[in-house]
């Protein structure tokens, strides 16, 4: 089935809330939008999950981290790693990309936007620290697939930047 | 094995992506600046999580006890169906971005087209992998124009590159019999269609580069036969190593 809507068991909520992306901490996997969907059959979770970027390390953790924090509730689950749809920056919440600005990783821009930064034609990216948008790109490619690295021109300090992803 | 075709079509694609991932793998530590060698690797861990999915899909349909890892690791380098072009070396800083240039201006056509395709886990992963690739395409053509158009060294150094490289190119556009098979089915992507528009795009980049495009005609081919350069049987050593000295370690 494609559906670009989350099926989620309210019951599950507060528990796969507590499980976090192990590349950022403070960003819980719900707010990133990889879980697409966790719901009963006959006693046992089935939760599927969904990569950020196809090589992301993280998805295995984060599969093994909702295994977990599910058993502790007292559930057991299975793990099901989709590719439809494809994950976009779209899902991630409100929320989640206000924890990822005071973690100090930029949100992403909108599609074009994120274009002109990554060309280096404009600058758009609001520094974490001091958010001035005098920030220049320093690389394309980030600390991990997702990212970019910036630095502030005006108070200096270096910080990623999340890449759009549509 | 009941979809023989669609197993070797599946290799055809992933090995391409797997053998240019260990290429890029290589430079991790050893980039020309730290910015670069960061985007190498990135470009390496997306390739390999592209060939995860593939190689996942094709244990599937092999239906036997085969793991991805087996496909990935075990098998003999006539069995690797990759185009010459991605196994070349990383001569020097040149050829590693002029090899991925030729190859995401092809790769990029041609995820455009699997995303049509019938099967819908292969459309699934085209359309997840095409996202990323569009940022290596950004990438790599971004260096050449750099490079082209900077000094007079680096001039030179890029026009060398792509005139040894352009050699690989039409492989690119060669149908092999699982290819034929899974176009007639509507699965497949007929590669010959992307020829045109794939050497339009490349030239006019190499021109906005400052670079001549290669004349030669003579190009060579067998990779997707799984006739290989000699670079091909260093690049397994390396990439099997592990698996060979220790069968069926795990991490």
């Amino acid at each position: 089935m494609t559906t670009t809507e989350q099926n989620i068991d309210e019951k599950l909520i507060e528990i796969l809330e507590k499980v976090s992306d192990p590349e950022i901490p403070v960003l819980s996997i719900m707010d990133m939008g990889v879980v697409r969907s966790a719901v009963i059959i006959n006693d046992i979770v089935k939760v599927e999950i969904t990569p950020t970027y196809s090589g992301c390390p993280a998805m295995d953790v984060i599969g093994d981290d909702i295994k977990k924090a599910l058993k502790d509730a007292g559930y057991e689950s299975e793990i099901d790693l989709i590719l439809h749809p494809a994950w976009t920056t779209d899902w991630i919440t409100s929320r989640g990309r206000k924890a990822l600005e005071d973690y100090g990783i930029a949100a992403p821009l909108e599609a074009e936007a994120d274009k002109d930064v990554l060309l280096n034609e404009k600058r758009l990216v609001k520094c974490t620290n001091c958010g001035s948008q005098n920030t220049r790109l320093v690389s394309q490619f980030g600390s991990t697939a997702c990212k970019a690295q910036f630095q502030c021109e005006d108070c200096q300090e270096p910080f990623d930047y999340f890449k759009c992803l549509k | 094995m009941k979809n023989e075709n669609l197993y070797n079509y599946l290799l055809g694609i992933a090995d391409n992506s797997l053998v240019l991932g260990q290429r890029m793998g290589e430079l991790c530590g050893h980039g020309p600046s730290l910015e670069t060698d960061i985007a190498c690797t990135n470009i390496s861990l997306d390739l390999f999580g592209q060939v995860r999915s593939y190689f996942q899909y094709a244990a599937k349909i092999a239906g036997d006890n085969r793991t991805e890892d087996d496909i990935a690791m075990l098998r003999k380098e006539r069995e690797y169906k990759n185009v010459l072009l991605v196994e070349q070396p990383n001569t020097n800083f040149a050829y590693t971005i002029g090899r991925q240039f030729l190859f995401d201006v092809y790769h990029l056509a041609f995820l455009a087209e699997l995303q049509k395709s019938t099967d819908l886990t292969l459309s699934a992963i085209a359309n997840k992998c095409i996202k990323e690739v569009s940022y290596h395409e950004r990438f790599s053509s971004d260096w050449v124009k750099r490079l082209g158009d900077g000094t007079k060294e680096s001039n030179q150094k890029m026009q060398d590159a792509i005139n040894d490289l352009w050699t690989y190119t039409d492989e690119l556009f060669h149908q092999t019999d699982a290819d034929k098979a899974m176009v007639a089915e509507g699965i497949g992507v007929d590669v010959t269609i992307l020829k045109e528009n794939y050497y339009k795009q490349v030239n006019n980049l190499l021109e906005e580069a400052t670079l001549e495009v290669p004349e030669s005609k003579w190009f060579q081919k067998g990779g997707k036969e799984g006739i290989h350069t000699e670079h091909l049987g260093y690049l397994l050593s390396d990439l099997q190593y592990m698996q060979r000295t220790y069968p069926n370690m795990e991490w």
